[in-house]
């Protein structure tokens, strides 16, 4: 039960924290409950739901997968950096809304990480290539259809406007 | 009354578009999509411990020794809980089985003995998350392992090993469903196929958000605060306070967003009451959140249910005059919800068939398995698929035309409301023209000759359908055909929608969603009531007893809220606009016929000049009552609360029939699937849900339950099963081995609602969601179709490695075709 504790610098969101954690903490947790940011979930601890999903120096990662430790001196959004409670949500955000790609809400989060860091490395992806690259998160409610349709329609058309 | 005329400054719109039939936006996305909404794991409260249970290794074993001394010791674990001061402090959970099966004892930590590998033993509550993990692995178990049953109908033998001894036997209920004639069926029709063997597998739509509660017990005032996300507290409260010995209403119950629930989180009231307990002892709210690997192996799995001797009467012009079986429901190891599974298959006891002659021996059997809980379609979709297997296996035996035999045995349009041999009334449908209307967004015909020349390419193609019925709306009078002593009949929920002080329209339910987008679908019947728009409504979903919108029977479960939540919130609205209507034709010095009430405003017809606003009428009730009669201050509120009860009365026990359900909303799925015969790989090429469940309120969130549903179906014929060894171990206990449905496993549904308005409900609407299992059904007839008349498909499950043994090995993978005997 020894655990020791770490000093971490992180940038999440834009802002810089630095705090100190215990080495066996996960980056979910940190994020959760060291920062309060709760819109990142947990769905299965074993990497497979995607539901925990941030985008870390421009690429998605699962934050289960990951100790707090391991984000030292990196840049991190999740989805409360994508646009403010007061704000208008953003394009991608929208797109969900347009196309019923929410239901439950618990998976989206990680979805619209995943779709983010998606469309930054390829701007006008293929329908097949959404859903491959939608292959890391899983959505329980939605049967996947309409959030496919969001993301299309977030990267500019796609195959079906 | 006062003289004074209201002054305004605009004009009201002379009408509001109606929303109902309109898919706006859901009003839940906002919140959801910024991360912002409150899930029951991000609720913190002040000097909370986090609890982590200790679990059995073993499927069935005594228990000789809980030893949680070395637990107690680590600096930061606040308190421990065992199976004996669990014995001690509470009472065991009130039974639904009559006797012999009602005198199971369950309590909310294994008592003497643990009945299946996961059952939670002891519970270690601590300052942390880890340190309370780190703590249970310090308490020590002493087991002694007894014989393990993991198969139904091994289970109910005579000889089987018996987990609760009490009862006598793993019999947990019994029941012979028996109308028309069903052996002079047999002895009368021109053919009659046999299967001896069918089997419906365990899986589980594991909602994304596993179990979760914060637990504190207030010692002052004795309140017992709950937040979590059960999707039917009331329910859950009929459970915990007798076991706990406390009144239902020191339960309060809050919850906003809950993560998918599926059925599945009905029976956590188990984990609640431990975590009740926990918060008592230590003086501190408890906290706890299930891990995945604890949900599969620990909360609940949906029914397997393995049927023997089918028996099935055909005509030579291919009607099918109804069916035998002998069916054993495997309930695992405590009957949580069960088994009232037992009744609840009978509402949709033939299908979507004219079938007159059903008799169906039914068997709740006791497993050493995680205990079952009512999973989407709940105890319908085992069912429903094993009538569409019959159908199916009678088509290909007979060498018939599948949708030929389909349309022949339908209940057809002009017969509705259409009364089963059981006494069920279906409301509305159309099946033939949704099936025609689903082979045509495939291509039927296109995928025949695609089929055709794909022989000896080494790929086949199957083509296959499953008809199928969401029944919603319980009458929880069936609960007597499983044991006529339960006080339940009827259903019904409770909403309240109120005007407040400046106006403000909202409403509070009490059926506590899980992403069905009740808040949204609320919103628009209770705008066009009250003629504004659905912006103008505030819903408050989720649970909060203090509310007081709630009946026994409130929540989401059953396909129910399009009837019973929204006839709550259109009755409390109705009343509102009364009130309104009232107080205007008062100040206004007019007939109540002539009040229009349109925009936020009230006004006299013809005369829009003499108006009030929502928020004059609102002050003059909340704020300024002296100004109104006392006869009007009397009569009104603006703030109403209205239980919608459907019109059940109480089924007959004796003869096992009666009206069940309210609605009957139809799903008919076409879908094309491709099979590699060297490796037995199914991809699906193509497929499409024609779904009828009457006036659509929000049509884009009917077709994303639809998406859903069928995803759901699609994961558990292709990939999701729940299998144990002999030792009555998991062997799917994470989402590695529990291959869950993702984005590119998933077809791009092709969908169409085809609305038959339901007689019966209050505003045309049925209930639907849950979807009955159709890809169950259609994938497993695409298969059948592929395969031709020398393989059955008898399981339910048809991962590749089955499709390949079908082809290559059908005796290792079924034991078991079909016979035909011909006369």
């Amino acid at each position: 039960m020894a655990d020791s504790a770490h000093h971490v610098a992180v940038t999440v969101n834009g802002q810089r924290y630095e705090r100190v954690v215990m080495g066996r903490q996960l980056l979910v947790h940190f994020v959760r409950e060291t920062l309060g940011l709760r819109g990142t979930h947990i769905g299965c601890d074993s990497g497979n739901c995607g539901a925990c999903t941030v985008i870390c120096d421009g690429k998605a990662i699962k934050s289960c997968m990951q100790l707090a430790v391991q984000a030292d001196g990196r840049e991190i959004e999740t989805v409360e950096g994508l646009a403010g409670p007061a704000d208008p949500p953003t394009a991608l955000q929208a797109a969900f809304t347009r196309h019923h790609g929410v239901q439950c809400g618990y998976c989206t989060p990680g979805f619209l990480m995943s779709a983010k860091a998606l469309l930054e490395g390829q701007p006008s992806p293929s329908r097949e290539e959404i859903r491959r690259g939608l292959k890391g998160n899983v959505c329980r409610c939605t049967g996947y259809v309409n959030i496919v349709l969001a993301v299309e329609d977030a990267a500019g058309g796609g195959e079906q406007a | 009354m006062s003289t004074e005329t209201p002054i305004h400054t605009w004009s009201p719109p002379a009408t509001i578009e109606k929303s109902v039939g309109q898919s706006i936006p859901r009003k839940e996305d906002d919140r959801l999509l910024k991360g912002q909404g409150m899930f029951a794991d991000d609720v913190w409260m002040h000097r909370m411990g986090y609890v982590h249970f200790v679990r059995s290794p073993h499927a069935h074993a005594a228990i000789l020794d809980v030893d949680v001394s070395k637990a107690l010791q680590v600096d930061g674990v606040y308190a421990t809980l065992t199976g004996e001061e669990v014995r001690r402090l509470t009472d065991r959970y009130t039974q639904i089985a009559p006797e012999p099966g009602g005198r199971l004892k369950d309590y909310c930590l294994a008592v003497n003995k643990v009945r299946f590998a996961g059952e939670p033993v002891a519970a270690v509550m601590a300052e942390t998350r880890e340190l309370a993990r780190d703590a249970a692995a310090l308490v020590e178990v002493d087991y002694a392992p007894l014989p393990v049953v993991t198969d139904a109908v091994e289970a109910a033998a005579e000889d089987a090993s018996v987990l609760h001894t009490e009862i006598g036997s793993n019999v947990g209920w019994h029941g012979l469903y028996d109308f028309g004639d069903v052996d002079w069926a047999l002895e009368h029709s021109d053919h009659v196929v046999s299967i001896p063997h069918l089997h419906f597998h365990r899986f589980s739509s594991t909602p994304l958000e596993c179990n979760a509660a914060v637990v504190n017990w207030d010692a002052g005032t004795g309140v017992i605060r709950i937040e979590s996300n059960n999707q039917m507290p009331q329910f859950a409260a009929l459970f915990i306070a007798p076991a706990l010995g406390v009144r239902t209403d020191q339960l309060q119950f809050n919850s906003q967003d809950i993560g998918g629930a599926f059925g599945l989180k009905l029976t956590s009231y188990t984990n609640i009451t431990a975590l009740a307990l926990l918060s008592r002892k230590a003086g501190r709210p408890a906290k706890w959140t299930e891990y995945r690997s604890e949900h599969l192996v620990g909360s609940c799995h949906g029914n397997e249910r393995t049927f023997r001797e089918i028996a099935v009467p055909v005509m030579e012009d291919g009607q099918i005059l109804g069916f035998k079986a002998k069916v054993y429901d495997d309930v695992g190891a405590y009957m949580r919800y069960e088994p009232l599974g037992g009744v609840i298959f009978s509402q949709v006891l033939p299908g979507c068939y004219r079938f007159q002659h059903l008799q169906v021996d039914y068997h709740t059997v006791l497993t050493n398995k995680t205990p079952i809980g009512p999973n989407r379609g709940y105890s319908r979709l085992q069912h429903l698929w094993l009538v569409e297997r019959i159908v199916d296996i009678v088509a290909s035996q007979l060498e018939l035309d599948p949708v030929a035999v389909r349309k022949r045995n339908y209940v057809q349009a002009d017969e509705f409301p259409y009364e089963t041999p059981n006494g069920c009334l279906y409301d509305s449908g159309d099946y033939e023209a949704s099936l025609d209307r689903a082979l045509e967004l495939i291509d039927y015909e296109g995928w025949r000759e695609r089929q055709r020349a794909a022989a000896g390419t080494g790929k086949r193609i199957g083509i296959g359908i499953g008809s199928t019925l969401d029944s919603g709306t319980n009458n929880f009078g069936q609960a007597r055909l499983i044991n006529k002593n339960l006080p339940f009949s009827g259903n019904g929920e409770a909403a309240i929608c109120k005007l407040d002080l400046q106006g403000e329209i909202s409403v509070a339910l009490g059926s506590v969603p899980q992403g069905q987008g009740h808040e949204t679908t609320t919103s628009q019947v209770v705008a066009d009531v009250l003629g504004v728009t659905p912006a103008e409504v505030w819903v408050q979903a989720g649970a909060d007893s203090a509310r007081n919108s709630y009946t026994a029977f409130s929540g989401t479960y059953a396909s129910q809220f399009a009837v019973t939540g929204i006839g709550a919130a259109l009755g409390a609205a109705r009343q509102v606009r009364e009130d309104i209507v009232t107080v205007a034709a008062c100040v206004l010095e007019s007939a109540p016929e002539e009040i229009l009430v349109v925009g936020g405003i009230a006004s006299v017809e013809g005369d829009e000049e003499r108006a009030l606003t929502f928020a004059e009428i609102a002050n003059l009730v909340h704020a300024n009552v002296g100004a109104l009669p006392p006869e009007v201050a009397d009569a009104v509120t603006l703030n109403r609360r209205f239980v919608y009860r459907p019109p059940f009365g109480v089924p007959d026990w004796r003869t096992k029939s009666g009206h069940l359900t309210l609605t009957y909303a139809s799903q008919i799925h076409a879908c094309v699937v491709e099979i590699e015969e060297e490796t037995g790989v199914t991809t699906v090429l193509d497929y499409a849900i024609v779904d009828e469940c009457g006036t659509p309120i929000n049509p884009q969130i009917i077709e994303g339950q639809v998406h859903g549903a069928a995803a759901h179906g699609i994961a558990a014929v292709l990939q999701e099963t729940l299998e144990y060894d002999e030792s009555g171990q998991l062997l799917n206990g994470t989402f590695w081995d529990y291959h869950v449905l993702t984005c590119p496993d998933t077809p791009m549904f092709k969908t169409d609602n085809l609305p038959r308005p339901s007689p019966f409900t209050p505003t045309g609407s049925k209930g639907m969601g849950e979807g009955g299992g159709g890809p169950l059904h259609a994938v497993c007839s695409a298969l059948q179709d592929a395969l031709g008349p020398a393989v059955v498909v008898t399981d339910s499950h048809n991962p590749t490695e089955r499709v390949w043994r079908l082809m290559h090995a059908p005796a290792d993978a079924d034991g078991a075709g079909a016979d035909v005997v011909s006369r």
